[in-house]
Order: C-alpha cells, then structure tokens, then sequence
C-alpha cells in the first residue's frame, strides 16, 4: 500500500485545526443541524446499516418459522407482517439511503467540489427520509398496540390493489404504508434533484463529463432514473389513498376500476426501482476494481454507454413481473425481449470488469474480495433473471420461491457485497482509521458461506413448486430439507454481520491512522485528508484526465497523454 | 397453547386409507379411485400436460444456454484471479494500462444481442403456442374463481359448482381432451398454480384470464394460490384429479345430482337449514342458497376441507365447525358458536353429502 | 511543496470553465419528477375513459374552459414580459406584469372553483360518484394544487418587489421560478386535452 506522503501541495490543508469538540450536546446538535455532505452521507448509511440490522433480524424471524413444514414460531398474521416489513425495510430504509448516503459522501469530493448544490435541500430530504422511516415502523405500536404486531402492514412490499383498499385490509396498516413512503420519497426526489445539479454544475476546472469518475456517471444516470421511477409510486399511493378516504374508486373493482392499473404503476416504479438499487453498487466496483488491480478501467467510454443504456432499457421492462396477469401474448413478447435486450449492457460491465483485472497485479484486501464476489454472484443473478424472463417458464417461476432466490442474489449478492466492499474502501476516508483487515476477512468468508448456503440452495424449492409470502408450508412436498438449509444459512449471515458491526466500532477508536490515500488510488477523494475537512479541498483542484492522482503519481506516464 | 396440527400430521397413507374404507362403504358414484396415484412435489420437472412439457424442455435450452455463459465467464474471472494475482508483496511497479479495445467492445456487444434474439425467437414460439392455442369445442369447459381462502370450480356446461378440488379428464394420444379454464376473482388477486399440469395464471377481479391443459396421466396433482391474498394465503391449496373418462363422466354425473337426503339424519338436516351456514353455502335442493361460501351439496366427495387445510374426516369436520380459527386462523368462515350438541348433528347430516 | 493548486498536466486555460446554473438544473430535474407524476394520472384518466359504470359521464356535465385557459396561458407570456423587465432594470414594469400574472392566476383558479362548484352541486359529481369523478378531480386537482404553489411564490416575490427587495441580479433566480410556472401552464396544456377533449 502506498503512504500518505503525495505531491498534491496546498489541497490538504496542514493549518492544525483550531477549534474543540465542544460538549456532547454540541457535537449532537452539530450533526442534527448539519448541511454537509459528508455528515450527512454519513447519517445515511448509519440509518441504512441500522436498518440491514432490523430488516435483517426479521428476515431471521421469518427463516425459523419456515425452518421446518408447519411451525408455530409465528402466527400467520405476525408473518405477514414480519415480511411485508421485511421488504419494505430493506428496499426503501436501508437500500436507497445507502445509495444516497455513497453518492452523497463521494460525489462532491470526486468531482472536487465543495458541497452538494443545494445542502438544505440535502438535509431536508434526509430527515424526510428518516422520518418516513420512522413512521412506518410507528405502525408495529401504532393501533392496536404491540400485540400481533400492531398495524404494521402486512400485504407483501407490493401493496397490490385491492387488498389495500378499504374493503380488504381494514385499520391503518396500509395508510402507514402508503404515507411512509410517500414522504421518504419526497427526500429521495430531492436527494436525485441535488446529485444532478451537483454533477452538472459543480465540477471542478477541466473535468469535463467525460473525465468524472464512473462512480460519478453511474450516480448521475441514478439520479435522473429516480425522477421518473420513484414518482410513479408516489403518484400510485396518492391515489390508494383517494380510494382509502375520500371515496375514489381507482382500484375499486365494484366502480369497474381495475387491479391490474396498480399493478403497471407499480411496477413502472418497481423494476427501474431496482435497478436504481444496483447502479451504485456497479459505481463502487468500478472504483475499487481498478485500483485494486492496479489498472485504469477498461473501457470507460462503453462503461458510459452501457450504464446509461441500462437506465434507459429498464424503463422498459416492467411487465415482465407480469406475465401471469393475462396480458395479451404480443405484449407478453414484447416484455421478454426487452427484458432480454437489458441484459446486454449489464454483460458488458461484466465483461469490462474481468478486462480490467486482465493483466494486472490483483490485490486482494477485503475491498477487492467483496466486489470480485460481486462479479461472479451478480453474473449468476443476471442469468437467473434471463430465465425469468422466458415468459412461459416465468408461468412457472413467478411468485416461487426461485424469484426470491435470484432477487436476494442480485440484492444481497450483488448489491450489498458491493457496499460492504465500498464500506472497507472509503471508511478509512470518512473516519480517518483503517477497518481491520483480519476480521474484515472473517466477515468475508463467513458472509460468503452463509449467502450461498441460503441463496443457492433457495432456487431449489421455488423449482419445486413452493410459493412465496406463505407462513408455512405442507410436510411432504420435499421442501423441508431445503428451507433447513436456508434457515441455517441466514444465521451465519447474521454472524457475519455482526462481524462486521463490531469492525466498524472497534477500528473507530482502534484501528491504524489511514492518512489521505491509503489504497494508493487514483481520484479526487484521496487528494484530501482523511477524514476531509469540511470544505473538502483547500484549493479547488485542476483536472486533466480520468485518474488525476495517476497523472501525479505517475507525471512520465500520466492519462492526459492518452485521453 | 400447542397447536398440534390436527390429525393432517398423520401420514399421507394414513388418510388415504381412511379414505379407502370410506369409499368401500358403497357409493361407486364417488368415481375416487382406489389406486390413487399422488404426485406429492408438485415440481416443474415432473410434468404431465403439454404446456407444462412445453415449457419443461424451453427450460432445458436456456439452462444449457446459461450455463454454458456462466461458466466461460466465470472460468475467465477465476483465471484472471489466479494469474495476475500480485505475486510480490514488495512489487510497487504498476502493470501496463490498457485503455480499452473498441473491436473487443463491438463483439462483446453483438455476441450477447445474437444470443438474446435467438432466445426471444425461441420463447417467443412458445409463448404464442401456449397462449393463443385454440380451444376445441369439445374442451371441457369450467370457472375458477378465486376466493379468499378458496377455490369455487363452476362447470356451468353441466349444471354445477363445487369447490377446491378440480376434477379433469385425462387427455389422451387416441382420445385427446382439453381442460379450459376461465379464471375469475370474487374478491382480490389469486394465482392458480399446479406446476406439473401448467404455468401459473393470476385470478384477478374485473377481468378474465384463461388457461387450458391436457393431463396425459391419472393422478392427484397438488398446487396452491400463488399470489398473495391475504393472511390464509398459505392455505389456499389446490387438488387437481386427473381421471379416465368413465372415472371422470362417473364424477359429473354424481355431482350433477341434487343433494343426498338421507332421512337418518333430517333433524342435522333441519338444523343446518335454521342457522346462519345457508347464507353462505349452497347444498343443491335445500334452502341453503348462498353464494359466499364453498358449494356444499358433495361435500364428502372431497378429500379435504377448508381447501386442504385439514382432511376431510368427521373429527376435522366438527372441529371446523366449532373453531374454524383453530383449524385455519383468519378464515372468514365464522365460529358459529353451536352447541356440542347441534354441531353433531350438522357434522352428522354433512358427512351424508355424498 | 509544489505550488497553489494542484497543476494541470497540459495547458488548456479553463478561465471559460462555466457550468449550467444549478438553479435551472435542480428545477428542471424537479419537473422532470413532476411530468412523471402527472403522467401516471393522466395514464389512469385515459384508462378509464368510457369504463364508468354509472353517474355522470363527460360529455354531459364537462363545458370547455376556454376562459380559464386563455387566462392561464396568457399567464406565461405576462411573466415573460416581467422578467424582460426585471433584466432591464425597469422594477415598476415587472412588478406589474408580475401582478398581473398573479391575477391571471388566481382567476384561472377561481373559475376552476366555479366549475367544481357547478359539478359537485349542479350535477352531483363528485370524487366518489363513479371513475370518471375520481380520476377528474385527482388530475385536475392536481394540477390545480401545483397553480396554488406557484402562485404562492409568485405573491412571495411580488411582495419583495413592493417592498424594494428585488433587484435585477436576482433574475437569475427568478427565471428559475418562472420556468416552474411554465411548467404549470404546459400542463394545464396537455391536462386540457386529455379531459375536454379526448376524454368527452
């Protein structure tokens, strides 16, 4: 690993800080009211690995009540809650405040700018954020109380229509539901506002677009794809909510209103919904990747195009979660090609990927071991979902334990792998120490073992008839052996989160001084201290190619020559 | 309190062989018969109708076809893993950068998209082959409509409804015979999945789907609703019999009968008449006219009750009568709140629907 | 130390480095999320055209309201015409124009009000009556709530420019706000069609 020692003069600024910490009320109040990017990237993912924990600790509650056929663990009622939750938690307060919380943190810095164009606006959509979290998990003692879960909703993460409509789901599980999520909506739109403006305005002299980071892209092309992906839920709740209280009939089948319009608009949000998921876990891979092999990435202009392609095909796809509902066959056809034609640009990230490594001089630190995991798990996600996307065997498919299989791949497997390996790379950067090595790869290989143990082994029943969302299962269909081993895998994942938990406080007050760049990388971030001062940079930096700390490192050889 | 799982723990042969005595008790018409075949997995590889065959040898190809994806890219990654692993510690020299290679982009790009409209052609063919087959007019012809937390079977071409478990001829080389189903929803969203018989199709309300199969062998088929339906979803199972055409002509011609009146039981009878139950259920030449509730005029046709959330024998009947929350939590079916007493008889009188 | 700033490899200047104005940027990825909004209601406008099983239809109870639009479009020229003013320096002009624009507002939003009295009263439509009376007032209430925001801040600004706040370097900003409320009119544009005349 390189030192700290770098010739980037006055960008890191040696005047020694001046003022104190102040009280623990200060300090607390400092970050509540704070307008900086990097507090606030920071609250972000502290409120989503809270959350992996939560939604993670129901997964388990879920995984022992389907341990064995028949259970009574958990009543029905408290398991279609515990999974609703489940879903909800994860994609909605863990997922995308991670995805914001990096961008966040990264963007400003690798495009060397000062803050986010508009930090009001960034504070106000994380605490719409946190507070739309809040709200919905108010719904377990909201009501009715405690007992049997409270009022926390309990209608799978879809929300399908008319099961939500007053007819059907009485109490308030589903306004928590529905208004949860429309306000942490409200932020994530201003969060996509802010990154946008952000990497349009801010960049600093001579980084064109074709010089940012990819990271910086991928979070571009993300930001624009939640502006038109979170809106459609938001707009679908809005108008549940008008069926709920004020009369509407929008997908009362009674008035003639159909179910299959909220399933469309649904879905209009929920399948670029994921894809909003797993942009920025590409973002990170295409960061460490590269450095951790010791080279530039390969094709970073197809990188572009096929990231963008990615964002604009999955606009297109949808319908393929819903083959079963009757639509017309060419209409059925359409979506499987489309569908097919997405994974086009997701193969060639793959493929550039292993061009990178290709050649190089791989160091595998637990940054590198977690995103080349990523490579392969999310290659074996990317073809289990080309098989779902085979209409007819989808007839089989769908709703099947097997959709959640290749789901948790590409959402655990794929994405989180992803973060985890961003987590090693930039805490260093945000919290000044290094995370430790030796426990970073227990958790590694643990966390390895557990997800294929759960994950791989799950496509198993769902190929074998069992459904999804049900709280138990009947003895005899030869799902039993399976589900035990799922179950035992989610508990060593368990394990290996808590792992990596007791990494993240135990280096922050023991763990090696990291200095400025200790991965002896290549943009903008590691030009400054560790952890940055608030305003970033002491001066705004010049740029003249993709990797401007190579060009310094390396002033016989620099990427300007070749750009 | 422990909930032992009623007497459905009992093993399957167990059932089936009360099954047995019940059926050598005498009715013939029944049309059960005694050498059940049961397909127990309802796997998607073990397929007895040509669109599940269909899509079972369409899987085929795209397995072979991602698999052999999957391991020329995974075997480049764990050879680039192997071979350009920083050997030396102490090695700070950098590799050559390699920029990046548009020929190599180009192909990289045009192989995948030859793969995939090879693919969409393929299941393209399929698709439409399932899809718009065209149902012949001799088809057996039945709704399914969708319930919460059951299935109503309505064969309007010969005159009745009955629930849950789905009666279909066999279909075969000489004697070819389709099942066409029409599906419906009474309240939410359902999907109807028997894996080894067809793909799943959803029952949604305010449209109608349709699906068809031609089962090729005898037998009980096992499957269960497949979306979401609220919190007796798990429980919304299904029996499929495939039966020979006298089998099968024997079964509709016994369910096409009006209810059993056995004077033996008329004061069950009576009694079931006076309660609330007629508001729900129908039992075909009586007073009980009500559409909400599963058609009971064969109830002891069926193996199951409570759309197999328990056996069909009188203990599990009584029980369902008395708690249908014990048995199946969340069921609308209410506790009607009978004595001991009366509950007997109502089970007494049910258990002659034949 | 090397020296100021970290140095540029090649001597391209950057003195004409000038990005957008994040200003515009942010309130055009706003309406980016809000055209995605509208297009999910218009999509279940569309939808039910013709499916409603009772009540009112269209045809029967909806009158073109050309006096609204003229109002409302017009609207968009008159805050044209302000902010040349402001850009000139010239704060009476905009502060008319600008007033005016907040009239032509407001009446368009009244005579919206007339019309949904006239529905609700006269011809017993309402949110709840059939599919046509809730998809008519969530869309149409829609975009009715987004004319409320504007105007909000155009009274905001109005109130600053009376009060010898505003200055001419502010039009920047100001274009930023005017472009939200073109974004208004464009919608009552397309919302116009939909409604009263594909949908009648």
């Amino acid at each position: 690993m390189a030192d700290s020692t770098l010739p980037i003069g006055s960008a890191i600024d040696l005047t020694p800080p001046g003022e104190t910490y102040g009280t623990w009320l200060e300090q607390v109040h400092s970050w509540v009211v704070t307008v900086d990017h990097k507090k606030l990237g920071m609250m972000y993912m502290a409120y989503a690995l809270v959350f992996l924990l939560v939604g993670g600790f129901e997964a388990i509650l879920l995984r022992i009540q389907l341990a064995v056929p028949h259970n009574n663990f958990l009543s029905p009622e408290v398991f279609n809650r515990i999974f609703t939750m489940h879903g909800t938690t994860m994609v909605f307060l863990m997922g995308m405040p991670l995805i914001i919380g990096f961008a966040n943190y990264l963007v400003p810095l690798m495009v060397g700018a000062r803050d986010m164009a508009f930090p009001r606006l960034n504070a106000f959509s994380f605490w719409m954020t946190a507070l739309g979290g809040l709200f919905l998990y108010y719904s377990f003692i909201g009501g009715v109380g405690l007992q049997g879960a409270g009022s926390a909703p309990d209608f799978t993460w879809w929300g399908y229509a008319p099961y939500t409509e007053r007819a059907f789901s009485r109490g308030h599980s589903a306004d928590y539901w529905a208004l949860a999520l429309i306000v942490s909506g409200f932020g994530t739109i201003g969060a996509a506002v802010n990154i946008i403006a952000t990497t349009l305005c801010m960049r600093c002299k001579g980084m064109t677009l074709f010089r940012m980071p990819l990271l910086v892209w991928l979070n571009l092309v993300v930001a624009g794809m939640i502006l038109v992906t979170i809106s459609p839920l938001t707009a679908a709740q809005i108008m549940l909510e008008i069926d709920r209280y004020l009369g509407g009939h929008f997908f009362d089948s009674q008035a003639g209103g159909q179910p299959v319009l909220w399933m469309h608009f649904f879905w209009i949000f929920g399948h670029p919904e994921v894809y909003v998921l797993v942009l920025p876990a590409f973002a990170i891979a295409n960061e460490v990747i590269p450095v951790f092999s010791r080279k530039a990435i390969f094709g970073y202009p197809a990188m572009v195009a096929a990231s963008a392609g990615i964002g604009l095909i999955s606009l297109s796809v949808w319908a393929h979660h819903m083959f079963t509902v009757g639509m017309p066959s060419a209409a059925n056809a359409f979506f499987v090609l489309s569908t097919g034609l997405v994974g086009v640009p997701t193969g060639i990230k793959i493929f550039n990927w292993i061009a990178t490594m290709w050649g190089g001089k791989i160091r595998f630190a637990t940054p590198m071991l977690f995103c080349t995991a990523f490579v392969v798990q999310f290659l074996f996600a990317g073809l289990t979902g080309i098989m779902l996307s085979v209409a007819p065997w989808n007839w089989q498919l769908h709703n099947s334990y097997f959709v959640i299989a290749h789901f948790h791949y590409v959402l655990v497997g794929a994405i989180v792998f992803c973060f985890l390996g961003g987590f090693y790379y930039w805490y260093p950067k945000m919290i000044g120490r290094m995370l430790d090595e030796r426990l970073g790869k227990w958790h590694f290989w643990l966390f390895v073992l557990g997800f294929h143990m759960t994950f791989d082994f799950m496509h198993i029943p769902g190929l074998l008839g069992m459904p999804r969302w049900i709280y138990t299962y009947e003895p005899g269909r030869g799902w039993e052996i399976w589900n035990m081993i799922v179950s035992v895998g989610g508990i060593i994942q368990a394990v290996a989160t808590l792992i990596f938990v007791y990494n993240l406080v135990y280096s922050y007050f023991k763990g090696p001084e990291a200095g400025p760049d200790p991965w002896d990388a290549w943009t903008l971030e590691w030009a400054t201290s560790s952890p940055p001062p608030e305003y970033n940079f002491a001066s705004e930096p010049v740029v003249a190619s993709r990797r401007p700390l190579w060009d310094l490192k390396h002033p016989e050889d620099p990427d300007s020559r070749y750009e | 309190m422990s909930r032992r799982w009623l007497q459905a723990s009992e093993p399957r042969q167990a059932a089936y062989a009360l099954l047995l005595l019940l059926s050598c008790a005498g009715h013939a018409a029944w049309g059960a018969p005694t050498d059940q075949v049961v397909y127990q997995t309802p796997s998607i590889y073990q397929t007895h109708s040509g669109p599940a065959r269909m899509i079972e040898h369409l899987s085929f190809f795209v397995i072979e076809l991602t698999a052999a994806i999957f391991i020329v890219v995974a075997s480049l990654l764990v050879y680039v893993i192997v071979r350009y692993r920083q050997r030396d510690p102490n090695d700070d020299s950098e590799p050559p950068q390699i920029y990046g290679s548009t020929q190599i982009e180009l192909a990289w790009t045009v192989i995948p998209i030859l793969i995939v409209v090879v693919l969409f052609l393929t299941t393209a063919r399929i698709l439409f082959a399932i899809q718009d087959q065209k149902m012949p007019a001799a088809a057996i012809d039945a709704d399914v409509i969708g319930h919460q937390y059951w299935w109503e079977f309505r064969y309007s071409k010969f005159g009745f409804t009955t629930a849950n478990e789905l009666h279909v001829p066999l279909s075969s080389e000489q004697a070819p015979m389709i099942t066409s189903l029409n599906l419906l929803s009474a309240d939410v969203d359902h999907s109807f999945w028997v894996p080894a018989l067809f793909g799943k199709i959803d029952s949604i309300p305010n449209q109608v789907n349709h699906m068809w199969f031609n089962p090729d062998k005898a037998g009980l088929y096992v499957g269960q609703c497949a979306q979401f339906c609220g919190v007796q979803h798990a429980k919304m199972l299904l029996r499929v019999y495939v039966q020979t055409p006298e089998e099968f002509a024997a079964w509709v011609k016994n369910q096409r009968q009006p209810s059993v009146q056995d004077p033996a039981v008329a004061d069950g009878r009576q009694l079931f008449e006076s309660q609330a139950c007629i508001s729900c259920h129908v039992v075909r030449g009586t007073a009980a006219q009500g559409k909400f509730g599963p058609d009971l005029t064969h109830f002891m046709s069926r193996d199951t009750l409570a759309s197999g959330a328990a056996d069909n024998t009188p203990a599990n009947l009584r029980l369902w009568i008395k708690d249908p929350d014990y048995v199946k939590p969340g069921s609308l079916m209410p506790a009607m709140q009978l004595s001991d007493e009366q509950i007997d008889k109502i089970a007494a009188y049910l258990t002659t629907l034949k | 130390m090397s020296a100021t700033t970290i140095p540029l490899a090649h001597g391209a200047a950057h003195e004409d480095w000038v990005l957008p104005y994040h200003g515009t940027v942010g309130m055009l990825a706003l309406i980016v999320a809000e055209i995605a909004i509208f297009t999910i209601f218009v999509v279940a406008y569309v939808f039910y055209i013709g499916k409603s099983i009772s009540g009112p239809q269209p045809r029967q109870v909806l009158e073109l309201p050309i006096f609204n639009t003229v109002c409302l479009l017009s609207s968009s020229f008159t805050i044209w015409i302000a902010e040349r003013g402001l850009k000139r320096g010239a704060m009476g002009a905009f502060s008319l124009w600008w007033a005016v624009t907040v009239v032509l507002g407001a009446i368009f939003l009244g005579g919206t009000g007339l019309e949904w009295k006239k529905l609700i009263y006269h011809d017993g439509l309402t949110i709840s009556t059939n599919l046509f009376g809730t998809t008519f007032y969530s869309l149409v209430g829609l975009h009715a709530s987004h004319v409320i925001i504007g105007l909000t801040m155009l009274l905001i600004v109005l109130i600053f420019s009376l009060t010898g706040k505003l200055k001419s370097e502010h039009s920047r900003q100001l274009e930023v706000l005017s472009l939200y409320w073109h974004f208004v009119d464009a919608v009552w544009v397309v919302v116009f069609t939909v409604v009263y005349i594909i949908g009648r």
